[in-house]
């Protein structure tokens, strides 16, 4: 009889279980970097050849949207003055989507834009003369400070992927997830950017104004 | 009065019984989530913010360079610096490193480099420029600049 009253205890006690179960919890919680490879993607011109020299790009100032961005972070956006980089994204938007005197190309483009972007079309004489030609040229200082580049960069971004969702009848955000993985995101990616080249030109730094 | 005799009193603990279950589900989410950092950072990082974001659907063809202030001053001096792997490196090292990294890819792969640029928000243009002219000169002109989502206002 006296042995039996020893098998009682014959569990042995989870109720530290938890305890360490938490311990290691937090130790992952608190070591954890949830990985992202999340970012503004970029493709660089090619190198230029020392021999040759840089092609003689000839084009009307119109077609070219000028930002420059200066040591002390002010802008100076075709020519005037700004403090902050707010609304820049609809003026890109407004420019790219001119149309002041289609070429042959951007004539074709535009019969393939659904009338919510054809309306969004100002045809101001002064402005690019279509999608095809139109080019938004960054220039910074050495100074400038990569976070503003990256602000501007990236409203220049919105306003092309604004477009390119109102091809399709999205918004920029739903473009962007667009991933490709299957034929009809494919489809839908492709659709809305045919022929509509996302034109950012990011020019040399000057040296001047220090590093 | 018999009948309006009160209930037995129901157990008043909650059991805790469960209570390690879901703590190892937790516990298992985070364990496979988790990346442990396999590089020491040598710079700052204070990643900038913005709205447009892409992801890359093929993680392999990255590679990284890190660019800012070095966390250790007294030795590496105050002025942004680049990190390769687990080195700090100069903007003419930058051509070699790149073809390191894309000897690693496979063959078929190569022209596909991406080379993700982790910025600190305080570094300024210059040494950027200086990394995309030499990214150019290894023709590895895929760039990724890192940066969160912005939450908006």
């Amino acid at each position: 009889m006296a042995r039996n009253k020893n098998r009682t205890s014959q569990e042995v006690n989870a109720g530290s279980m938890a305890d360490i179960a938490f311990l290691l919890l937090i130790f992952f919680l608190v070591t954890t970097t949830i990985a992202s490879d999340k970012g503004i993607l970029n493709i660089l011109p090619p190198k230029l050849d020392p021999n040759v020299p840089p092609p003689d790009i000839k084009k009307n100032e119109r077609n070219i949207f000028t930002i420059l961005i200066n040591a002390n972070d002010d802008l100076l956006v075709e020519g005037e003055y700004r403090r902050t980089p707010e609304g820049l994204d609809s003026d890109i938007k407004d420019f790219v989507l001119n149309f002041g005197g289609p070429t042959e190309k951007g004539a074709a483009l535009w019969s393939t834009l659904p009338a919510s972007v054809q309306g969004q079309a100002m045809r101001r004489p002064e402005s690019s003369d279509d999608p095809t030609e139109a080019v938004v040229s960054i220039k910074t200082n050495r100074g400038t400070s990569y976070e503003l580049y990256l602000e501007v960069f990236d409203l220049a971004k919105k306003a092309y992927f604004e477009i390119y969702g109102e091809r399709v009848g999205l918004t920029a955000d739903e473009y962007r997830k667009l991933t490709g993985d299957d034929p009809a995101s494919q489809a839908l990616l492709d659709k809305g950017k045919a022929d509509f080249p996302m034109q950012i030109s990011i020019a040399e730094p000057d040296k001047i104004g220090g590093s | 009065m018999s009948k309006f005799k009160k209930k037995p009193k129901a157990e008043p603990a909650v059991s805790t019984a469960s209570l390690p279950d879901i703590v190892f589900m937790l516990l298992f989410f985070f364990m496979v989530t988790t990346v442990l950092r396999e590089q020491d950072l040598l710079v700052e990082q204070k990643i900038p913010q913005s709205t447009q974001l892409q992801k890359l659907q093929n993680k392999t063809l990255i590679s990284y360079l890190f660019i800012g202030k070095p966390k250790n001053t007294g030795l590496y001096g105050s002025e942004p610096r680049i990190q390769a792997n687990d080195v700090l490196v100069s903007a003419p090292d930058i051509v070699q490193w790149v073809n390191q990294e894309r000897d690693l890819l496979p063959e078929s792969d190569r022209g596909l480099i991406t080379i993700s640029l982790k910025v600190d928000k305080d570094v300024k243009m210059g040494p950027i420029s200086d990394v995309q002219t030499e990214l150019r000169n290894a023709d590895a002109r895929r760039v990724l600049y890192a940066s969160t989502a912005k939450v908006p206002q």
